[in-house]
């Protein structure tokens, strides 16, 4: 990629705006002659598809705020203003709130390909972290953007989350207050709640996402062998094994996106609500600060974690507990000693602790749709007990375990 | 040459100290600059101010009923207690993680085995010590869409914390401590002063 940037574009206004702005370099180390490895399978659909879901929240967000009044009093009746008298307000409303579940769907997708295939393995721990921190402030971005409705679930979602804060110690109490900036979930909330989730927190994913490539592009992309197709390189010093990203992977990225917008658009257009997943039925009532929904859970993706929360029969452990099985993730390049990247070339006892992993993430989610009962509690501390158990093993198991040979090039 | 090179250390040192100097100074001044923009998330003035007390009537309360009344936007409730329901609540205590209240919160007047001024009213924050939301009021003995040998009390859908029927938290769930105990007086015998403490000389 060093000899383009010598390279002086034919064409006289690139040639004009090249001599002012790194232009063609910077397309050509990112994409033009970004090589990646030729064998990127199924599971490498996800990263792209999770930037075409992050432009669809930033057009259709801004085009809800325009309709949309963030005011206690006049927020849920703005929502029904936008479904009902907007020209095509439904549509877009409908593609942001699909879309924030599709966010989720194609985020955990992304992150288990990461694990599958060793994608946080050295050298590509910040890729894994920053990634990390993509989605700890989507999970805020989701959680705030979810209070705007000021339906029931809104108000009594946003209630319990913020009240979390109460169970630290000496300042917990205080800290919450100030969170909502008021001693309930009031209209301060939510005005601050909108201001973070539409200028804040965006600024910030944008900058995350952006740090995210980067640091992916300084050590190449991983692939479904986990080799490093840098060690390989031909006479012009390019990577055997790889393929320049544009046009060979925004050609398959595209045909990943229509099968994507395939499937978003039928349930845009004939389950907006998700079957009750990705809007929930009390959701339709307005917030009543005196009653809370029989039953309440939060949208799907904060289920597993939410399960973990009520399975502990302690606050402040609760708290630790659902905060640290997010936290433990961090620590995924450094709890995995093992040095073969691929799960194809693993030994069993990862297959074995990952499938287990994978298990308890799933049940842990839909345990956290259902109401609590003595049973399903039982239930989720098992599986709780599993899903920690992932991080506890790993490391005493990956130092020793039996891998395959793994292949000097890509297969 | 000697002589440069020694200037240059000096200036280099010189440097180090005035660069740190200038930095210690910007972080204080940018410490002070994000005291206004960390107090502008308290509770506005207006937010402290709306904290009034709330009147109830309770005249038309029948035994076993509960009455709701928003009190700082938090739901109160008032139970008016059968004899049957009084009569279990000391049988409760084995279940309980906080039998006497000693770690609760209730006012001086409410920290008895009832939890009340009258131990036929129950005047109970409605707000699970959990993280906030409302319990539900499942009264009945056996109340179908609970556990067995449920004998009456409070259950919050939202992680399954239970409550007798003096707002007292049961082992095992995830609440650490009872339904708090507001401030509250009878004005009347039919009214209810939610939010005040009852001035001498009022009974």
């Amino acid at each position: 990629m060093s000899n383009a940037t010598h390279e002086r574009p034919k064409n006289s206004i690139l040639a004009w705006i090249d001599r002012r702005y790194p232009l063609v370099s910077t397309w050509n180390a990112h994409v033009g002659e970004y090589y990646a490895p030729k064998n990127f399978n199924f599971w490498y659909f996800f990263g792209s598809l999770a930037l075409l879901v992050l432009v669809n929240q930033f057009i259709t967000g801004i085009w809800l705020t325009m309709s949309y009044k963030p005011s206690a009093a006049e927020a849920f009746n703005s929502i029904e203003y936008i479904m009902r008298d907007v020209d095509w307000g439904w549509l877009i409303r409908y593609m942001h709130s699909t879309g924030a579940s599709a966010f989720f769907i194609v985020i955990y997708l992304h992150m288990m390909r990461g694990l599958l295939y060793g994608s946080y393995k050295e050298p590509r721990e910040l890729v894994w972290i920053l990634g990390m921190f993509i989605f700890l402030v989507l999970m805020a971005e989701a959680f705030m953007g979810y209070l705007l409705p000021w339906g029931q679930m809104s108000y009594w979602g946003a209630q319990v989350i913020i009240s979390l804060f109460g169970a630290i110690p000496v300042i917990g109490h205080d800290l919450a207050t100030w969170v909502r900036g008021d001693f309930i979930i009031s209209d301060a909330t939510l005005n601050r709640f909108f201001a973070l989730h539409v200028i804040a927190l965006p600024l910030v994913l944008i900058v995350l996402v952006f740090m995210h490539i980067v640091a992916l592009h300084q050590v190449g992309s991983n692939n479904p062998d986990g080799v490093e197709i840098k060690k390989y390189k031909n006479d012009k010093g390019l990577p055997i094994d790889g393929i320049a990203f544009h046009p060979y992977y925004t050609i398959k990225d595209s045909m990943g996106a229509i099968v994507f917008l395939f499937f978003f658009a039928f349930v845009v257009f004939y389950m907006p609500e998700g079957g009750g997943f990705f809007l929930e039925p009390p959701n339709f009532e307005p917030a009543n600060p005196l009653k809370t929904p029989d039953h309440i859970a939060p949208v799907w993706y904060f289920t597993p974690f939410y399960a973990i929360l009520r399975a502990i029969p302690d606050k402040l452990m609760g708290v630790i507990a659902m905060g640290g099985s997010i936290a433990v993730l961090f620590a995924m390049p450094w709890l995995d000693r093992c040095k073969v990247k691929s799960i194809r070339y693993r030994g069993a006892s990862y297959k074995a602790l990952l499938t287990m992993f994978v298990i308890s993430f799933l049940v842990l989610g839909w345990l956290g749709t259902q109401p609590a009962s003595p049973e399903l509690t039982k239930l989720a501390r098992i599986f709780t007990a599993t899903y920690f158990l992932f991080f506890i093993i790993l490391p005493f198991t990956s130092v020793s375990e039996k891998t395959k040979p793994v292949p000097e090039r890509v297969s | 040459m000697s002589q440069n090179v020694h200037n240059e250390n000096n200036n280099l040192t010189r440097r180090k100290v005035l660069t740190a100097a200038t930095g210690v100074l910007g972080a204080t001044g940018a410490t002070f600059l994000a005291v206004p923009f960390v107090s502008s998330w308290q509770p506005s003035e207006k937010a402290k101010a709306a904290g009034a007390p709330v009147d109830a009537d309770i005249s038309h309360l029948q035994p076993g009923q509960m009455m709701t009344v928003s009190w700082r936007g938090k739901p109160v409730w008032i139970v008016r207690r059968t004899p049957d329901m009084l009569k279990r609540l000391p049988e409760m205590d084995p279940k309980l993680r906080d039998p006497d209240s000693k770690e609760s919160i209730q006012p001086k007047y409410a920290s008895n085995e009832y939890r009340s001024i009258k131990p036929e009213y129950l005047v109970v924050v409605g707000v699970c010590t959990h993280l906030g939301c409302s319990p539900l009021y499942r009264p009945a003995v056996n109340s179908p869409d609970m556990e067995k040998g449920w004998e009456g009390g409070f259950f919050c859908p939202c992680h399954g914390s239970m409550f007798d029927l003096a707002g007292r938290v049961f082992k095992g769930v995830p609440a650490p401590t009872n339904l708090v105990i507001p401030p509250y007086y009878f004005k009347t015998a039919s009214i209810v002063r939610v939010g005040e403490n009852a001035k001498k000389g009022v009974a």
